[in-house]
């Protein structure tokens, strides 16, 4: 597999804060990564230092075999939708389509059409009188439509109803198969883009804590509950991710069980239940220290 | 899609399912990984290793150009499978939970040809 971005040893420092702390990692080419972290936990920091748009404080940043700041020939393949993406005061969304093929060589527009019928965008109003949502999806469209090697999207729906979500997942996912590309996506709606995400990571305070296939995440962690007793004797040695207790019960999240662990852990009495990404990732960013026994009776 | 387990091989014990079903028929092709994709809305990527699980055992092949197809004498092959797997994964819950309610052996046999009848003879007796 070829990587498209490499990362060693980054770092950004905004004054006393590291908001990118010693960070390394690579992106292999043509797949869909999920990019998640709390808020402020540095995920746009660091899709800035991926499009040169910050400069990194030391380390170094490789995008298609180059460093992106001031690189024409990297950044024009690289398309970066923001959060809040600003446009200028005239405009209305049909400049926006219209210009998008000047920084874009492989830009759409019959595609961006299409996505504009999709998400009912108001092509001839002013930008300034459209909705969050609305001016989101002018964000998504141009995201899709750029068909850019290599795509950014940094929490790309403020204001995007459920409808529209899917729409863009659909389209995402349809286009994609279509024109395979590299796609980083930043979300905190963790459990609706799950499915897509073929590898996962994870930045929690400027580090990258996980970095792994969304498939071997998945079942990387199973949940027991069953008496106190029980729960404490099977889980007794073993790394619990999050302990909580109900009276005479209590529930546990455990590290991958093997098959065997599954049928002690079964034969004990305990249920066993599935854990989402969703709850995987909270589990891991808000773990500081192991649970002890007096953490555990504090969560019940 | 439950969450315990990885989606690719959730997918591939749904393409099972549809030869187990007749739905898929031997010698006939199956959808695309992109097909696959878009309708589980899963990574294409998710979708090809599910596929790919399947053409490792020997339930698809590939046809060079044209897609995957379902080899011949699958069916035979998964309902042999699932017959020898269908004790522990159905009955053992069964007893175990008829156990935690009280419920006799003989009880519970009486209960499993009530509903048999029920659902009518030609679905249970079905060979």
């Amino acid at each position: 597999m070829t990587s498209v971005i490499e990362v060693a040893h980054l770092t950004k420092r905004f004054g006393d804060l590291a908001a990118i702390d010693d960070v390394s990692f690579r992106v292999e080419e043509n797949a869909i990564t999920g990019l998640l972290g709390r808020n402020g936990a540095g995920k746009t920091t660091l899709m800035q230092l991926l499009t040169g748009q910050q400069f990194a404080t030391s380390g170094t940043i490789d995008v298609f075999g180059a460093n992106p700041v001031e690189n024409a020939d990297v950044l024009q393949n690289v398309c970066f939708i923001k959060e809040s993406q600003k446009y200028p005061d005239e405009f209305r969304p049909k400049h926006v389509f219209r210009s998008a093929p000047w920084f874009f060589p492989h830009w759409d527009a019959e595609f961006a059409e299409q996505l504009v019928e999709d998400f009912r965008v108001p092509a001839n109003r002013p930008i300034k009188k459209l909705s969050r949502g609305q001016v989101s999806s002018v964000g998504v469209i141009v995201g899709l439509a750029s068909r850019a090697p290599l795509t950014f999207f940094d929490e790309p729906y403020l204001g995007l109803d459920a409808v529209a979500r899917q729409i863009f997942y659909d389209r995402l996912l349809q286009d994609y198969a279509e024109h395979p590309r590299t796609i980083l996506l930043s979300t905190h709606l963790i459990d609706e883009v799950a499915n897509l995400l073929e590898h996962v990571l994870v930045i929690d305070d400027g580090r990258v804590v996980i970095d792994e296939e969304a498939d071997v995440l998945r079942g990387s962690a199973t949940t027991i509950a069953g008496t106190r007793a029980a729960v404490a004797a099977f889980s007794e040695g073993r790394e619990v991710l999050h302990a909580e207790t109900i009276g005479g019960l209590s529930s546990v999240t455990l590290e991958a069980l093997s098959p065997s662990d599954r049928a002690d852990a079964a034969a004990a009495g305990l249920e066993l239940a599935p854990v989402s990404l969703q709850q995987l990732i909270i589990r891991k960013t808000t773990l500081t220290a192991p649970a002890t026994e007096s953490e555990m009776e504090h969560s019940a | 899609m439950d969450e315990s387990r990885p989606i690719f091989v959730q997918i591939a014990e749904q393409i099972e399912n549809d030869i187990v079903a007749g739905t898929l028929a031997e010698e006939t092709q199956v959808p695309s990984t992109n097909e696959f994709a878009a309708f589980y809305r899963i990574n294409p990527a998710t979708a090809g290793k599910g596929v790919n699980l399947l053409v490792d055992s020997g339930v698809l092949y590939k046809k060079r150009g044209i897609g995957m197809f379902v080899a011949s004498g699958s069916r035979a092959r998964l309902l042999e499978k699932r017959r020898k797997t269908f004790a522990e994964e159905f009955i053992a819950p069964l007893l175990g939970e008829a156990a935690s309610l009280d419920i006799s052996s003989d009880e519970l046999l009486e209960l499993i040809q009530t509903h048999a009848q029920r659902m009518g003879p030609q679905k249970v007796g079905e060979k």
